[in-house]
């Protein structure tokens, strides 16, 4: 028999970026707000302390912050075909774990999405006709646009603390920034970083071909930094341990800096910490939820917490898996297409080229994760879809972001890999390698997609939920196309020694080696409640007291690291919240 | 032979009397400085906000106590004081005190039952407080405050500090001036600032020095050792004017800043300074903090630009760090050829503190301290900067500054020998001139239990 507790008016799942920002701003309309959390409590002081926190064995090898396998996983296959089995050893992707999530470990990469990935249908349509889309690609419009979203993005840009400098300014293009991104209504909140030898590098060798040059876009500190909550970022040092830990120095943009601090002094704010949530409750006719079910790890048992609204801003994965357990909409079907839960799952398309200078120092040492010099040239609004033969682009970037020496000791090919030979190999390379990397974009497609699996289970006896993932052609002749265009480029650089790293046409996905935790979609937006698990404002089509936050609602992935858009889309949809559904809840379309 | 003793005896019982009369006969308790309306009654959130002021939390809500209800060990040189229970609980609160009662505690010093306060309750300074604000502090305390039960340890101090009657003596000496508040800014906003700093706020409790019998040297504007600096435990309390003023390029608002949230593009508020910030200064309003800004810059003359009100939470702010200037010049290009026969201090400072406080010892507003000129760090009490290398030091969250940022301890990390250089290294780096620390410094620090 559950326990159940009092009854809250929300009760938010995962307290990462997106939870701490409903959880901030619900609290701000005087709402009583409990989060549950399924990982550890953590904060910068003491649980990142310096020199402790940059122990890359622990922490990048051992991943010590990520989710652990045995207590919450998925099966894997790449077809239909095969018989899905459990990633029992993280490798492709990273789920992180405790308060903060992923938005405590990340490298601090924060783009915006290009206005014509939000309505790719439309603009390839448009431009090229429907013909040109391939056989298996969902390829959809996001039911909101660039334009509703803009003051949302620089909101959430202003909150996290965001180093940069726009390109686009009101539409007036500006030296230094991006050509091709969006229209910003507003400069950066902070100047870019200084930039290191290799991006510099880059950049010259951009210029010489004539391409665009411009800093990315970071969640890193230029200068000391208040936001808009008070909340404070220190400058960063370059130490380049960003991604897999927790920032020591106040200087990554995370919810621990930007505002969890702000929001525990709200009184009507509570959060508990290693409470899993199991399931969300839903009322007899199925129209609303009635709260969740959790797992008190501290009482050892199961908690009902009954609430008016139930925010739903845990993990992308973790977040499909709730709605598929709990009867939030109707699993996909990739045969007849129907059923919205776990469909359009999708990924992040890379590649690189390495370069090696016998004659250059690169200090690799010195770093951040969002350090680097980019170019959009090959973006997806740069690229002809019908002459290059498929629809997508990449942003390219230059510049050590991992300053780390276990993972970051790029080796010629044929370097022996152990023994008086790598180490021969190391002594002579150490500091000579540089690396441009390409960052594409991923479609939606029927075979790959999200539901529950039908052998394996969790602690709780609930299924693990199953991935169907595979590369798809579209998406490989994008990366072809990259690797085409980068390797002169690279060659114009004069290195000593050059190798490229993009996958080609018939690759498998392998599941072993770090790619990317960019994992979308699953519980996507859309127009209408047969296409998509949740509406334009990430509430669901279900249930309309349950909200859906994060990359989840991504329709296809974009070419670009996905925390800008997901922030974004948390500040558009708690502004619904606020504005539209708390005074009168109903479905808001 | 016989009259000498009977002049003698005359004079033993004569002493005996008076001794008697001293320790016996009441004092006589201060008027109230004002005569208020029958009807007078404070406006809502009046009391509160005396409470807040004159920070009466900080001493009688125990820590994870109820609020007021005393039980807070206050060191002091004497021994251990516990702060009484001052929630209206009848019989071990203040239920059954009169106003009169009241404002001879806060005034005089006194208990009703004619018991000498200790000192540590600073009826020096509460004693300038205006009849407002402590029938308004009354109300709060007997009408807003639960009543809590909670029997506080007597303090029990040695002797002779055990015989309270001695303190009236004390009193005699150290109670100087009259009670009640005597303005000497003509300007409305400094006057109503040295209200604060001088009574309820009773900054000089810390910030002025201590005179040969620990009473506060200098407890009004005017007096020589008002606010020069004072010591409270192994931490110094830094002047706050003068040629040594730890605020003397501060502008009013960061020094407004500084009291609202504990930061400002100087330093942060270590040690009990925190706490004066967490429990008292973040509560007041804008204009009170400014006021107090202004009337401690006053002090040295020019107040220079006083602001409304301290900018409202900012829409994103951005705040590049600044360059070393001509003091500190040597020292950060020294750090930044880092050549490796570099002293042991300069060589731990880049390998532990530069990431922050940078080679140019300006570290980076509002959060990561000032080390050049900052007086934590050439202060002639060492303790604190040695305390904060080894435990850190945190500041509160405020409401301005709600990040609870937070400097990790070395303790772990560095030996006696190391801190001892550090410490040396940061007392003459950027022109700081101050004297080295020793090992043996740093040893006592590390075996004392961490402060804050």
């Amino acid at each position: 028999m559950a326990r159940q507790d009092k009854k809250r008016d929300v009760v938010i799942v995962g307290l990462g970026w997106t939870g701490s920002i409903a959880g901030i701003e619900l609290a701000r309309e005087g709402l009583d707000i409990l989060a549950l959390e399924r990982g550890h409590d953590q904060a910068t002081v003491p649980d990142f302390k310096y020199p402790n926190q940059i122990d890359e064995l622990k922490y990048g090898v051992r991943l010590k912050m990520m989710q652990k396998p045995s207590r919450q996983t998925v099966t894997v296959r790449r077809s239909g075909d095969e018989t899905a089995l459990p990633y029992r050893s993280l490798g492709s992707f990273l789920p992180g774990n405790g308060v903060g999530g992923a938005g405590t470990h990340w490298n601090g990469l924060n783009w915006r999405p290009q206005p014509e990935e939000l309505r790719l249908r439309s603009y390839v349509a448009e431009n090229w006709g429907e013909e040109i889309i391939p056989e298996g690609m969902n390829l959809g419009d996001y039911p909101v646009s660039y334009d509703e979203l803009e003051p949302f993005f620089t909101h959430f840009e202003k909150v996290a603390g965001i180093s940069g400098k726009a390109g686009n300014l009101k539409g007036e293009i500006r030296e230094g920034g991006n050509p091709f991104e969006g229209w910003r209504s507003e400069e950066f909140p902070m100047p870019p970083l200084p930039t290191t030898y290799d991006s510099s590098k880059f950049r010259d060798a951009c210029l010489a071909a004539g391409y665009h040059p411009f800093q990315a876009s970071a969640g890193i500190a230029s200068t000391a930094y208040v936001n808009p909550y008070g909340m404070q970022m220190g400058p960063c040092n370059f130490c380049g341990f960003c991604e897999r830990y927790g920032c020591y120095q106040y200087s990554k943009s995370s919810p621990q800096t930007a505002i969890l601090d702000a929001l525990k002094r709200m009184p009507n704010f509570e959060y508990r910490t290693e409470s899993e949530v199991l399931r969300v409750e839903l009322a007899e006719d199925g129209k609303t939820a009635t709260g969740v079910t959790y797992w008190d790890e501290a009482a050892q048992e199961e908690v009902f917490q009954p609430a008016d609204i139930v925010i739903l801003s845990s993990f992308s994965l973790n977040n499909v898996h709730l709605m598929l357990l709990s009867g939030l909409g109707e699993a996909y079907d990739p045969l007849t297409g129907t059923g919205t839960l776990g469909k359009n799952y999708a990924y992040q398309m890379n590649g690189g080229v390495s370069l090696f200078f016998e004659d250059a120092e690169f200090n690799p040492f010195v770093g951040h994760g969002a350090n680097g010099v980019c170019i959009d040239d090959f973006s997806v609004n740069q690229n002809d879809f019908g002459a290059l033969g498929f629809i997508g682009g990449s942003y390219w970037r230059s510049g050590t972001f991992n300053g780390q020496p276990i993972r970051s000791m790029p080796l010629p090919k044929g370097t022996p890999s152990w023994g008086a030979g790598w180490k021969e190999g190391i002594g002579k390379w150490y500091g000579h390698a540089m690396s441009i990397g390409s960052h594409g974009s991923h479609m939606a497609y029927a075979n790959n997609h999200l539901d529950l699996d039908p052998t394996y289970t969790d602690r709780h006896g609930r299924p693990l939920m199953r991935m169907t993932f595979n590369w798809q052609d579209n998406d490989l002749k994008m990366n072809q196309y990259q690797k085409s265009r980068m390797e002169p480029l690279a060659a114009s650089m004069n290195p000593d020694v050059m190798q490229s790293s993009f996958k080609g046409i018939g690759a498998q996905y392998d599941v072993r080696p770090y790619q990317t935790t960019h994992n979308t979609g699953g519980h996507i937006m859309s127009e209408t409640a047969r296409e998509g698990a949740v509406n334009r404002y990430c509430q669901t089509w279900k249930a309309h007291n349950v909200f859906a936050m994060g990359a989840g609602n991504f329709v296809q992935n974009t070419q670009y690291n996905p925390t800008g858009l997901v922030g974004g889309l948390a500040y558009w949809t708690v502004q619904a919240i606020r504005t539209q559904y708390l005074s009168n809840p109903r479905p808001l379309v | 032979m016989k009259t000498f003793l009977k002049i003698i005896a005359g004079l033993v019982v004569l002493g005996v009397v008076a001794l008697l009369a001293f320790i016996l006969v009441p004092v006589q308790r201060t008027a109230p400085t004002e005569q208020l309306a029958a009807d007078w009654a404070p406006q809502p959130g009046q009391g509160e906000y005396v409470m807040r002021a004159g920070d009466c939390a900080a001493c009688h809500t125990a820590p994870g106590g109820e609020p007021m209800a005393g039980g807070r060990a206050i060191a002091s040189p004497m021994g251990t004081i516990w702060a009484t229970n001052i929630t209206p609980d009848a019989e071990t609160g203040i239920g059954g005190w009169s106003l009169d009662d009241f404002r001879a505690a806060l005034v005089d010093g006194v208990a009703p039952d004619g018991t000498h306060l200790y000192p540590a309750m600073p009826y020096e300074n509460y004693r300038f407080m205006s009849e407002e604000d402590i029938r308004a502090l009354y109300d709060y305390l007997m009408n807003e405050v639960a009543p809590v039960r909670n029997e506080v340890a007597e303090t029990e101090l040695s002797f002779p500090f055990n015989l309270r009657f001695g303190i009236r003596a004390w009193n005699w000496v150290a109670l100087r001036g009259e009670a009640g508040f005597h303005p000497e800014a003509s300007d409305a906003l400094q006057a109503r600032g040295q209200y604060l700093v001088e009574g309820p706020g009773h900054c000089a409790a810390c910030h002025s020095p201590r005179n040969a019998v620990m009473a506060q040297d200098g407890v009004h504007a005017g007096d020589a050792g008002f606010l020069a600096g004072g010591v409270v435990g192994d931490w110094g309390a830094p002047a706050l004017h003068g040629p040594a003023s730890a605020v003397k390029d501060w502008s009013v608002a960061a020094l407004a800043g500084y009291l609202a949230s504990g930061r400002n593009v100087h330093s942060a508020a270590n040690g009990e300074m925190g706490l004066v910030v967490a429990e008292s200064l973040q509560h007041l309003s804008d204009a009170d903090n400014i006021a107090m800004a202004a009337f401690l810059k006053g002090l040295d003359g020019a107040v220079g630009e006083v602001p409304q009100e301290l900018a409202a939470a900012p829409s994103g702010h951005a705040m590049p760090p600044e360059p070393a200037d001509a003091a500190g010049r040597e020292t950060a290009r020294m750090l930044t050829e880092a050549q490796p026969d570099m002293p042991l201090g300069a060589r731990l400072y880049l390998d532990n503190c530069s990431g922050c406080h940078f080679v140019t010892g300006k570290g980076a507003p509002e959060i990561f301290p000032e080390l050049q000129g900052n007086t934590l760090v050439t202060s002639a009490q060492t303790a604190p900067l040695i305390s904060v290398i080894l435990h850190g030091a945190s500041l509160p969250s405020t409401a301005r500054r709600p990040l609870h940022l937070a400097m990790q301890g070395y303790a772990d990390r560095l030996g006696d020998d190391e801190i001892a250089a550090l410490s040396s290294f940061l007392r003459e780096a950027w022109g700081n001139d101050a004297g080295p620390v020793s090992a043996g410094d740093v040893a006592a620090v590390r075996a004392a239990a961490p402060a804050h």
